[in-house]
């Protein structure tokens, strides 16, 4: 059986009277891309922030290793953190900084490297997503892709074990999509970690999962390989993998 | 809602708000003692909040002196008393106007310019972005700037009451042909360093409360664009109100007993 880096553990969330997960399990494999689909609004980057400590569930537990994340003080989840990278959706650099300071920001403040050293970290970072010559970038200078690709270097300049990923294909061109994509896949071989991935792009989804979970109604309703996915006789899972108006999906 | 519904709703919405406050300045407080301080940004605060505040400073103070100057002198000569003008420019800048028109101006500018980056900062994820990564938005954001506007507004300050009293003396001599000897002499008589203390206890009381004000509005920003506006300008009336209120107090506290 393989081994289990994070887990949801029948956790139920609400925005006041509004029900976003209800009595919602996961586990998240290690070493494994774990992608969740789901239609928008069904609370799919709600369970990023879940797994990285900035949402508490009403019920229910979130364990980073063996470590229950909701019921210990905010110096230890700052710790457990240190562990996890979230990648943004829209890639949330600090715009005041530039592309270099906003990767190097992490290991200046975690770690005491020089700054000779943590500018080849970050160099080598940034050149891994194919954004080395935007190290005195500012943000705003940046498209949509590269802001992206430049959010994926700070998540993986602390070498994580576990990136989350939101929505890191949404409005991008097909190449650009592609290329992010693959960059998903070899940032995963070469740090040898755990990644969750929210997307609507089933096409990405089929080139770099290893396991797909579907989130409807505020509970993963189907989880497996891509080929069980695929193959899954639930017809809600059929109707959001053929894009269908016809079926149980309420339009 | 019936009335007595909202007489509770906004009796909890003011603890909850007070509650907020209290609890930013004791993280930001512990951060400073523990010296978990960012001191390159906190110097670049010190000029973005204080250095480019000098020019509006300098400009209310001015004014004020010279209005306080002309409305006194003219009295003062009719009574044949315009040897206390100077008295009374000094003793109005230094005690009361200067510290809190000083604030207020700053809180115009600064307090509203704290609310609307952090307020972007939030609807653009960028303090998720610090939280996940593990960082103390207090400590990240909140303490360059309070401490920034401890340092940067007493000096102000200072600066403001000079320039107020230099704009009176100016308008007393040209003027109320008050020399600028008997100007200065009048000055020295009403106010010590004992008030020019106080003056500066108030405008670090003034400090804080812009930039935790400040901060607090920009932390609780929700929403888009209208958000950060709604914050921005919550940050600036609520900071303006209590500078006001705060400084009877502290006039009480610090002079009323005389």
């Amino acid at each position: 059986m393989p081994d289990v880096i994070a887990r949801l553990d029948d956790v139920s969330l609400y925005y006041g009277d509004r029900v976003i997960l209800k009595n919602c399990s996961l586990d998240v494999v290690e070493g494994a891309i774990t992608c969740i689909i789901g239609l928008s609004g069904a609370g799919k980057s709600t369970i990023l922030r879940l797994l990285d400590g900035l949402r508490k569930p009403d019920v229910g537990h979130v364990y980073i290793r063996d470590i229950d994340i909701c019921h210990i003080s905010e110096t230890h989840l700052n710790d457990v953190r240190r562990t996890i990278s979230l990648s943004f959706q829209f890639a949330a650099l600090l715009d005041s900084l530039t592309v270099g300071d906003n990767v190097a920001l992490p290991l200046r403040e975690h770690t005491h490297l020089s700054d000779s050293e943590i500018q080849k970290i970050v160099v080598d970072a940034l050149d891994s997503v194919g954004l080395a010559h935007t190290y005195d970038s500012m943000p705003s200078e940046l498209s949509g892709g590269m802001l992206k690709r430049a959010g994926f270097a700070r998540a993986i300049v602390t070498r994580p074990e576990l990136i989350l990923y939101d929505e890191p294909t949404t409005g991008l061109d097909p190449i650009v999509t592609h290329l992010i994509t693959d960059t998903i896949v070899r940032l995963r071989q070469k740090l040898n970690g755990t990644a969750v991935v929210i997307s609507h792009d089933l096409q990405s989804i089929y080139m770099m999962a290893d396991y797909v979970a579907m989130l409807f109604e505020g509970a993963i309703i189907a989880y497996g390989t891509v080929d069980e996915i695929k193959r899954s006789p639930n017809p809600i899972v059929q109707q959001f993998i053929q894009g269908s108006e016809v079926g149980p999906i309420p339009i | 809602m019936k009335p007595l519904d909202r007489f509770g709703r906004a009796t909890i919405d003011f603890f909850e708000y007070a509650g907020g406050i209290v609890m930013l300045a004791g993280d930001s407080t512990s951060f400073m003692v523990r010296l978990r301080i960012r001191f390159v940004e906190t110097i670049n605060q010190c000029y973005f909040l204080g250095v480019q505040s000098i020019s509006i400073v300098i400009l209310t103070s001015l004014f004020t002196g010279m209005v306080i100057s002309l409305e006194s002198a003219v009295q003062a000569v009719q009574f044949g008393v315009g040897s206390l003008v100077g008295g009374a420019v000094a003793f109005a800048s230094v005690r009361e106007l200067g510290p809190m028109l000083t604030a207020v101006v700053v809180a115009g500018r600064v307090g509203a310019a704290i609310a609307a980056e952090i307020g972007s900062m939030v609807v653009t994820e960028q303090i998720e972005a610090l939280t996940s990564m593990g960082l103390e938005v207090p400590r990240f954001l909140v303490v360059p700037r309070l401490l920034a506007l401890l340092v940067m507004l007493p000096l102000l300050t200072v600066f403001g009451d000079v320039v107020s009293i230099g704009g009176g003396m100016w308008i007393a001599q040209t003027y109320a042909h008050i020399s600028s000897d008997t100007f200065l002499a009048s000055a020295r008589q009403a106010i010590g360093f004992e008030d020019v203390l106080k003056g500066l206890v108030k405008s670090l009381v003034f400090a804080a409360i812009i930039a935790l004000v400040g901060a607090y509005q920009g932390l609780r920003t929700r929403g888009g664009a209208a958000g950060v506006g709604v914050s921005t300008t919550g940050a600036v009336v609520i900071s303006i109100i209590m500078i006001f209120i705060s400084n009877f107090i502290l006039s009480f506290i610090l002079f009323g007993a005389h």
